[in-house]
């Protein structure tokens, strides 16, 4: 078997995988089963797949011989008879199943990833082990790979997703079919972890930015698989037209030495297009539906954004009213300062300073309330008040490429300050109050 | 005689594609396709975005819009239209003028990802 084959073969695994294990889930109700029968069923599959050909239906054949491998091994335990050879035991799962397998039930199939995943979101985990535990269960991917991408050790990230499964399997986790208002419940949490994935993986710096691209990619093909099996959830569509158009500015986020590159800095031409028109074509359809909410409020300001050729050309009185609207259904001191920045582009920098002024109390520790605020006061010409809230912006960054964003600014500022040469270049002066 | 000829794939499958992968066999496809594009006999072509991003307009009355390409299973692909449209309320507006004058069935809206005109002359 050469090299692509096999890379392919696990493609197949990988796409076949939440089905699978969330089928081997429903039989099984523990997630260790489950997970083990999967990899079992694998195994399988990487032996007899480039001798047979692929199943017609692969994830069907996984979840029949992932079951018979288990039911297997509990009758080998039930028995404490010695055990014997791999094959041997399971040498009477033939492609005779591969067959019986195709007829295999698929009713469930929704109801079996959507189970998948809540149980990885459940409530009682806190955020970092929900995304941990979904990377693994739903996603597969390696604890190396994961804890490469979290940026902490194998050992520390085994440890997180061990206890995250105790967790789970303590409190217990229901496994009837799942009502309407229940469906919708867990609906909420689920693309609640798929954005927190991808958040995980965008708020990366730039000497992180590789490794953690994959967070950004596997965030986006969960999301459109949810959307495939709820084709008609305006969230839904608004949560992934939303993490695409964010994705779609990857490659133009980070200069060389790996600071950031602001959106209207950055070089659009560098823009994913193919990304941008699926998440356009999305927007454009939930927005059909009238049932706004966050994601699909966030997202209609991504596209602005993505759909204006240049930075000047951007709809910011469009986009002060939709962050107007995201306030009324998500309040929160952090959207009126991402508003801010809008009403500084339609009303100028006082009417901004103004809406932000009430908010520091509450952003007292936020690195972004005082670059913006020190924006807001340089573009007022008020330097000395933005030097200090840049100083402030720059001892609470949480990544070098923040702070040395910050700094880029104050360099900014002392050059103004600078006594004006014979070239006389007033900047300050010519700066409305 | 034109023959058109339709891609079908699993979604799930083609949605867990590597970049890498991806470009591989994009890479591999334009060969074939230039190929025939030397021999002058490739037209169109066109590479859809997901499914997710379609909408269905079925040609009642008034015309139904629905999410997905919900198009039922007795009815059959009969042809396809490439159409530059700015949003999907214009698209859809286009399928609307459609199907006054050809009643019955339903047009799948779906955005296209890659387009290449080709140089065929029917």
């Amino acid at each position: 078997m050469s090299e692509a084959d096999t890379a392919w073969i696990e493609t197949a695994l990988t796409s076949a995988r939440p089905q699978a294990v969330g089928a081997l889930l429903r039989y099984f109700r523990d997630l260790d089963t489950a997970e083990e029968a999967f990899q079992n069923a694998c195994l399988r599959a990487l032996k007899t797949w480039p001798q047979n050909g692929p199943p017609r239906d692969p994830a069907a054949w996984l979840i029949m011989v992932g079951r018979n491998v288990a039911i297997d091994e509990v009758r080998r335990a039930r028995k404490q008879a010695p055990l014997p050879e791999d094959d041997q035991a399971i040498s009477d799962l033939d492609d005779a199943e591969g067959a019986l397998a195709e007829r295999l039930d698929g009713s469930h199939y929704r109801d079996d990833i959507l189970r998948l995943m809540f149980i990885c979101c459940h409530p009682q985990l806190p955020a970092t082990q929900q995304i941990a535990l979904a990377l693994r269960i739903v996603s597969g991917l390696t604890v190396k790979q994961i804890a490469r991408a979290f940026l902490v050790s194998e050992a520390a990230m085994e440890q997180r997703i061990t206890r995250a499964k105790a967790k789970v399997a303590e409190a217990g986790t229901p496994f009837e079919t799942p009502g309407a208002v229940e469906r919708s419940e867990r609906l909420a949490g689920v693309a609640a972890m798929i954005y927190l994935i991808f958040n995980e993986g965008y708020s990366a710096s730039g000497d992180t930015a590789e490794i953690r691209k994959p967070l950004c990619e596997e965030a986006i093909r969960l999301a459109r698989l949810l959307l495939r099996l709820f084709q008609s959830e305006p969230e839904i569509m608004g949560l992934t037209a939303l993490i695409l158009l964010q994705h779609a500015r990857s490659a133009a986020r980070f200069a060389a030495d790996g600071s950031l590159i602001l959106l209207e800095d950055q070089n659009r031409s560098l823009w994913n297009g193919t990304m941008i028109a699926e998440g356009l074509a999305l927007i454009d359809k939930a927005m059909r539906h009238r049932r706004s909410g966050p994601y699909q409020i966030q997202a209609a300001i991504a596209a602005l954004h993505a759909r204006a050729p240049t930075p000047e050309e951007t709809d910011w009185a469009q986009i002060d009213l939709l962050y107007g609207a995201l306030e009324v259904v998500q309040p929160s001191p952090v959207v009126t300062l991402n508003r801010a920045v809008a009403v500084s582009k339609v009303r100028g920098p006082q009417a901004a300073l103004d809406l932000i002024e009430p908010l520091a109390p509450k952003l007292a520790n936020y690195f972004h309330f005082y670059g913006v605020r020190g924006a807001f006061l340089m573009q007022l010409g008020r330097n000395d008040e933005a030097r200090i809230a840049f100083d402030r912006a720059i001892a609470l960054a949480n990544t070098s490429a923040e702070a040395a964003h910050i700094r880029m600014h104050i360099d900014r500022l002392i050059r103004d300050n600078q006594p004006k040469g014979a070239d006389g270049n007033p900047k300050q002066g010519t700066k409305a109050k | 005689m034109l023959y058109a000829i339709l891609c079908y794939h699993d979604e799930d499958f083609v949605g867990s594609w590597s970049k890498d992968q991806d470009e591989a066999v994009m890479k591999k496809l334009a060969v074939v396709q230039d190929k025939l594009t030397q021999q002058g006999r490739l037209g169109p072509v066109a590479r859809l975005l997901p499914t997710t991003a379609a909408a269905t307009l079925r040609k009642e009355d008034p015309p139904l819009v629905l999410d997905g390409p919900y198009a039922e299973t007795k009815e059959q692909l009969l042809g396809f239209y490439i159409v530059d449209c700015k949003n999907l309320d214009e698209a859809l507006d286009v399928a609307r003028d459609l199907g006054a004058v050809n009643p019955g069935g339903a047009y799948e809206v779906r955005p296209v990802g890659v387009f290449r005109p080709g140089g065929l002359s029917a």
